[in-house]
């Protein structure tokens, strides 16, 4: 039986909301931010470990409603291993995406296609959004030096 | 059945009609603003068609009528908390508006270093954020009543709590959280023994439980028309008269002043000093026709409809085991505010899938981010009852509540 909510809660997004993926936080990381939605409660914090300007590690602890916490699963996966432009470009493609524009047809989205379902509900856009902006965030306070906001304790609720 | 006629009093609300994705509206989020009846909306639309002028100073018959208009809300809101004149009854944008009113001229003048503020646990960011930020300001300390298990005010260390340097006490008679009604007079007796001056949220309580104020024992009052099936953009500031007559004006401009000179200002009379301005006349006037109908139904019976379906609703939704609802466990002194938390599933998601089934409700931290922390959650589901609310209603919550506990594979 459908529903009409099938095309944002995909298989793939619950599957990532029950297994986050990339959750144990980081011994050093390098830059270390938060992003939060207080209207709707969700809340995450963004580690990277950067080396030789090439994520190596990326953990995301969200605490907060299954898009949210499914898009950060699906970050922590597909950006380990890209240069920090790389990155960079590859979340500004998927904020395009999130907003409605067409991508083009050689972006291998992988799990991330689950959350095109989420753009019928612009509400939404934002939980999908969240790590996401937190991760671009994170970089640019890399590359400008400034310090880290201070560890906050996010404890990932069952 | 109960006490109201509410399928009656739906026939007053055309919106109830309509669908969401589908399936007919249940809305159930009047804690966060309520619907209008007719009558608030062809008063409305009559006042524009037939009375508009600007108020209190045209010379005009027009303008002598919308006047007259405006200035009997006024009368009819002092009549309905029992305010001794219309002198002490203040128009602002809303209750949050009249909580800062209060803070910034009667907090400013009056709170200094060494002087304590006591709140509860449970306040709405409106009764908690002016005071936070006037302790700030002035050095003075923020002391607040926790909560108990039952979500209601924990009051076993109210003496040291309230004591003789507490200048003010400010308390929410209703949560729109947790629906817990606070027993304020007892707690406002005490604090006026003491020298301090007492404010009541009267937000959530006065829609559903109506507001005495010399039963509540307060100084001063906040309410929002918007939550009493007003429109939205008008608040009321009850305030005892000898308090406003010493406090000094909030905004500044027309309306407010007496005589003006560069050099010097002089202020209107109450309560004219505080309503600066070309007031929201026209919502102020369809206000009217929103306490007529609450009087026609009669506060104690809306307050015995609430606790009804309170129970009704409560009943139902303490049955899971993979429910939790917060604040009181039982119906008595205790609003139709319910908030829940659903096992494996955020109160965002909730209200998606509710929302799919026409049905609707609030998530999040419902502007009580000290209360979630306080609850230990981020976030809770919260469904609101009102007059036009009915136990079917409540069924189909707990229809959907079943259905997306499957949809989620819970």
């Amino acid at each position: 039986m459908t529903h009409p909510l099938d095309a944002l809660y995909r298989d793939i997004i619950l599957d990532h909301y029950r297994s986050p993926r990339g959750v144990e936080p980081l011994d050093s990381a390098d830059v270390c931010t938060r992003g939060s939605n207080p209207s709707c409660g969700d809340e995450l914090q963004v580690q990277l470990k950067i080396k030789d300007g090439k994520i190596e590690r990326a953990a995301v602890k969200a605490r907060g409603c299954a898009i949210s916490v499914a898009s950060s699963s699906m970050l922590t996966e597909v950006i380990e291993g890209m240069t920090l432009d790389e990155a960079v470009e590859y979340g500004e493609k998927i904020r395009k995406m999130m907003h409605g524009e067409e991508l083009p047809d050689d972006i291998d989205l992988g799990d991330l296609d689950a959350l095109k379902g989420v753009r019928k509900f612009p509400v939404r856009v934002k939980c999908a959004m969240l790590a996401w902006v937190a991760m671009l965030d994170a970089i640019r306070k890399y590359r400008d030096g400034e310090p880290n906001d201070s560890n906050i304790e996010i404890t990932t609720e069952t | 059945m109960t006490t109201l006629d509410a399928l009656k009093i739906r026939k007053d609300f055309p919106i109830l009609q309509r669908e969401m994705n589908g399936h007919p509206l249940a809305f159930l989020d009047s804690a966060a603003s309520s619907q209008k009846p007719n009558q608030v909306v062809a008063a409305l639309t009559e006042y524009y068609h037939k009375y508009h002028a600007n108020v209190h100073r045209g010379m005009y018959t027009l303008a002598a009528e919308a006047t007259e208009l405006f200035e009997t809300t006024r009368s009819k809101i002092a009549q309905f908390i029992g305010a001794n004149s219309t002198r002490e009854i203040v128009f602002t944008r809303n209750a949050t508006e009249a909580i800062n009113l209060v803070a910034y001229t009667w907090g400013e003048t009056n709170i200094k270093t060494g002087d304590e503020i006591l709140i509860s646990e449970m306040e709405h960011h409106a009764n908690l954020v002016p005071w936070v930020r006037l302790c700030q300001k002035t050095g003075a300390a923020l002391r607040v009543i926790p909560i108990d298990s039952d979500g209601r005010l924990d009051i076993s260390e109210l003496d040291t709590l309230l004591n003789a340097k507490t200048k003010l006490v400010a308390l929410t008679r209703m949560s729109n959280v947790l629906g817990t009604i606070n027993d304020v007079a007892p707690i406002f007796a005490k604090a006026r023994k003491l020298g301090a001056v007492t404010l009541v949220d009267a937000a959530q309580s006065a829609p559903h439980i109506g507001a005495d104020i010399a039963e509540l024992n307060c100084d001063f009052l906040a309410l929002s028309a918007h939550k009493m099936l007003g429109p939205t953009g008008v608040g009321v500031l009850y305030g005892r008269e000898e308090l406003l007559n010493a406090m000094p004006p909030f905004l500044g401009g027309g309306e407010m002043i007496d005589q003006v000179t560069f050099e010097k200002i002089t202020y209107n009379e109450l309560p004219h000093k505080f309503e600066a301005g070309t007031p929201d006349i026209a919502d102020v006037v369809a206000f009217s026709a929103a306490i007529d109908y609450l009087n026609a139904l009669g506060m104690d019976a809306i307050h015995q409809h609430e606790t009804e379906i309170t129970a009704y609703a409560l009943d139902k939704l303490t049955a899971h085991p993979w429910l939790t609802i917060y604040g009181p466990q039982s119906a008595e002194n205790r609003g139709a505010a319910l908030s829940f938390t659903i096992e494996g599933i955020h109160p965002h998601d909730v209200s998606q899938f509710l929302d799919s089934a026409g049905i609707a409700v609030r998530a999040g931290h419902h502007c009580a981010q000290p209360l979630m922390k306080a609850l230990g959650v981020d976030a809770t589901t919260r469904a609101s009852f009102y007059i036009y609310n009915t136990n079917d209603e409540v069924d189909r919550l707990c229809a959907a509540l079943q259905d997306l506990r499957k949809f989620f594979k819970l």
